[in-house]
């Protein structure tokens, strides 16, 4: 029968009235954004909006209460991911660790990391880094060379970290090391580590991107000493504690998001005329949005039926990143652009920054490739 | 999925697929009217899900339904089940009789000029509909005429009607039906529903029909592709061709989804908006899909002795019948347009 289980996810009823909150928020804070700044949305980096959005209990809304969370559904996580999406947000600071570092550390960290750093998390004021990629290790994650060496006190790190998002701004790094063995040992040997980026002998440089902004870097770590506690889970488990963070990492609506904003402003400059090739445009775009909603709903509603929709999430992935790639660009040759890279109006500046961005999309969190093949693995064929 | 829709998939997935095989769809293109198929089915009450049971049907929801034409479509029924499906709840709705036996649609078509006018006794019916599914094999057509707001639902029996044929790609009846004061039964259409009930449902229909046939092209892309040996090995251990089986099972998967979405849509009455975005992504779905399902069969799936083209040729054809998916994007993209930019995500979030 069916190899995918997309089983539709009704919105519970309280997502109405969370909605409304949300957006009520949204709309008190967002009165100075563009549509340029709301184009980067989720590389915005605010924090005293993400200490605001803590306050209203929307990070970490499925964690239990005693560590600072809301223990609410996934669905409404969803409701306030989207609308925080849709609105253009700045959610960089809170975005990595509300989605899978909280997640992982609630799932595998010691009773004190969990006490101590998720109401952190909770509150907004913690931001998260995620150290896998490496110089040698990109889609090959197993692959990688960074060494943590225990000590007496501790462990001991060597080694670099590559295309770490927000490393720059992050307070902590759930990193992935080797801890015996060899490359050659692939995924045996590895283990997940909670690294505090005050730690000497951290050197972290950002790498700017096409867009010329600086938010992924190198971090070199040079005999850097972790205390013994910061090893997060089991010693040598680090590749299927890895492989459920990725499961988090691929699921949500910033998946096929991250572009709205040319759709939004698109609609709006055609709203007064439109010829048909307009209106058949947007009615092409709004239908795949319409249903790639409501496949990453059905997804929220199997992690909050306690499964594991890692296939689901990859093929939710692959499209949604297919359509938010291709919804740049499609909107720049309906309009006709000729983009300047300084200057323009806040349409052009919005377009200028997100046709530079759109090559990341079916990149970060997995490769379109590396997406087939996992689909391909569900399908039998490999 | 509850208990019983699991029950009733499981019982018409082993009916059809009991019932249908390549010599009995070739008859069909052939002219040869399957009607045991048909007795069986009737049998079953598929044919009026939505008919309420004390009008003889078994007042299933849209969502059981959408199973039933997702089956039809996946084993290519060559009936017009899904069409008297939608003839049937046409007719309960607007409190007219549904008689036993195929029905069909009509009066969708953009070039249909159909007019009714009063008789002595009763409405006469005159004007052509194009492109009638099975109009040679159903004994009535359920029409929609007039104006969004002011519709009425026409009831004219076939026989009567001069019938030229014409048929799809795969060879599926498409007749075109000319009546010349043609007596029918008339309702005004009640409910609100749809700007025009018969289009609207007609492609609904047909986006869980094609949701139904892509995954028959994936489930035989898939079985060939480990079956078949190239360079001493499966042509499915060749990464290209496990992307593009995995493109097609994602686009399929996207497909269903937004069909079913549109159904569950209708069972709550405003599928409009729903079902453009099934039409709309099944039609840029199946020349994708479809391209990929007979790359990767090699030449033996361009034969009409292989069974992929049972799915194929309707696909190529589904995808255009009641509005492809550049009508049904100008239709969506001018209710989005009305919208506007700040309030389309909110009442695309309240669907
Ligand atoms: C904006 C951005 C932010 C990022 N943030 C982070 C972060 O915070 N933390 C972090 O750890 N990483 C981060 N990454 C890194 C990201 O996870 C990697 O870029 C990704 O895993 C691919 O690795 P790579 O770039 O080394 O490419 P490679 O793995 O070298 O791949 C290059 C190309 O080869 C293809 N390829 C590789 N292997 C195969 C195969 N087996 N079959 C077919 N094709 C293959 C790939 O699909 C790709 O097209 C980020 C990347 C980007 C672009």
């Amino acid at each position: 029968m069916s190899i995918f289980n997309f089983a539709f996810s009704p919105m519970p009823p309280q997502c109405e009235a969370l909605r409304a909150e949300v957006r009520a928020f949204l709309q008190a804070n967002g009165r100075d954004w563009t549509a340029a700044s709301r184009a980067q949305s989720w590389d915005g980096f605010d924090p005293e909006f993400s200490r605001k959005v803590g306050a209203h209990g929307w990070i970490g809304m499925t964690w239990p209460k005693r560590y600072g969370g809301g223990e609410r559904s996934a669905l409404e996580r969803h409701v306030v991911l989207e609308e925080m999406l849709v609105a253009g947000a700045p959610v960089s600071l809170h975005w990595i660790a509300d989605r899978q570092s909280g997640p992982l550390l609630l799932r595998f960290g010691t009773e004190r990391q969990r006490r101590e750093i998720l109401p952190a998390i909770a509150r907004g004021t913690l931001c998260f880094c995620i150290g896998m990629s490496e110089p040698d290790a990109g889609s090959d994650v197993a692959n990688i060379r960074t060494r943590a060496v225990r000590t007496e006190t501790g462990w001991r790190v060597t080694g670099t970290k590559l295309w770490t998002t927000n490393a720059h701004r992050a307070h902590y790094m759930i990193g992935l090391f080797r801890t015996s063995g060899a490359p050659a040992d692939r995924q045996r040997g590895l283990s997940q580590f909670l690294v505090d980026m005050t730690v000497p002998g951290i050197t972290v440089r950002p790498l700017p991107d096409l867009a010329g902004r600086e938010h992924f870097n190198e971090v070199t770590f040079d005999g850097a000493l972790l205390p013994s506690d910061s090893l997060l889970g089991q010693e040598s488990e680090g590749w299927s504690q890895t492989l459920a963070e990725l499961a988090l990492e691929r699921s949500g609506p910033e998946r096929f998001l991250s572009s709205i904003q040319a759709l939004i402003e698109l609609i709006r400059i055609k709203a007064a005329a439109a010829s048909d090739e307009d209106r058949a445009t947007i009615g092409r775009l709004v239908a795949q949005l319409m249903t790639l909603r409501r496949m990453s709903l059905s997804v929220a509603g199997m992690l909050e039926a306690k499964q594991t929709p890692a296939l689901e999430a990859a093929v939710v992935k692959d499209l949604g990143t297919g359509f938010e790639q291709a919804l740049p660009e499609t909107v720049q040759s309906l309009l006709g652009l000729e983009l300047d890279r300084d200057h323009g109006t806040e349409l052009e500046r919005a377009m200028a920054h997100l046709v530079r961005m759109a090559p990341a999309y079916s990149l970060r969190g997995g490769t379109r490739e590396i997406l087939r093949g996992i689909i391909a693995r569900g399908l039998g064929l490999r | 999925m509850n208990d019983t829709q699991q029950i009733l998939r499981e019982m018409v997935e082993r009916l059809f697929a009991d019932h249908v095989n390549p010599p009995l769809l070739a008859q069909a293109e052939q002219g040869i009217w399957p009607g045991a198929l048909w007795r069986l089915v009737e049998q079953q009450g598929l044919t009026r899900p939505r008919v309420p049971e004390e009008q003889g049907g078994l007042g299933c929801g849209w969502d059981d339904a959408f199973i039933i034409v997702r089956a039809a479509g996946y084993h290519g029924l060559p009936i017009p089940l899904p069409e008297t499906i939608a003839a049937s709840w046409l007719l309960s709705q607007a409190g007219l009789t549904s008689p036993d036996g195929p029905l069909t649609l009509g009066g969708a078509h953009p070039e249909d000029r159909l007019r009714l006018a009063p008789g002595n006794q009763g409405w006469r019916l005159s004007g052509t509909a194009h492109r009638v599914p099975w109009g040679r094999a159903a004994g009535s057509v359920v029409l929609v005429l007039g104006e969004t707001g002011n519709l009425r639902i026409a009831h004219a029996a076939c026989a009567g009607a001069k019938i030229e044929p014409g048929t799809n790609l795969a060879g599926e009846p498409r007749d075109r039906l000319s009546f010349t004061d043609h007596p029918v039964a008339v309702a005004p259409w009640p409910a609100a529903f749809a700007d025009n009930p018969v289009r609207t449902i007609g492609a609904m229909l047909r986006s869980a029909q094609i949701a139904g046939a892509l995954a028959n092209a994936l489930d035989r892309s898939i079985t060939y592709a480990n079956d078949r040996y190239q360079f001493g090995r499966p042509i499915a251990k060749q990464q290209a061709v496990q992307h593009d089986l995995a493109r097609l099972a994602a686009e399929a998967a996207a497909v269903e989804v937004a069909a079913e979405t549109a159904f569950l849509a209708a069972e709550r009455g405003d599928p409009d908006l729903l079902v453009a975005a099934a039409k709309i992504h099944a039609g840029l779905a199946v020349p994708q899909a479809t391209g990929i399902a007979h790359q990767v069969h090699g030449a033996i799936g361009f034969t009409l002795e292989h069974p992929l083209q049972w799915a194929t040729r309707r696909l190529m054809s589904w995808r255009n019948e009641f509005g492809g998916d550049r009508q049904w994007s100008v239709i969506l993209g001018r209710r989005i347009l009305d919208l506007g930019a700040d309030r389309f995500w909110p009442y695309l979030a309240a669907q």
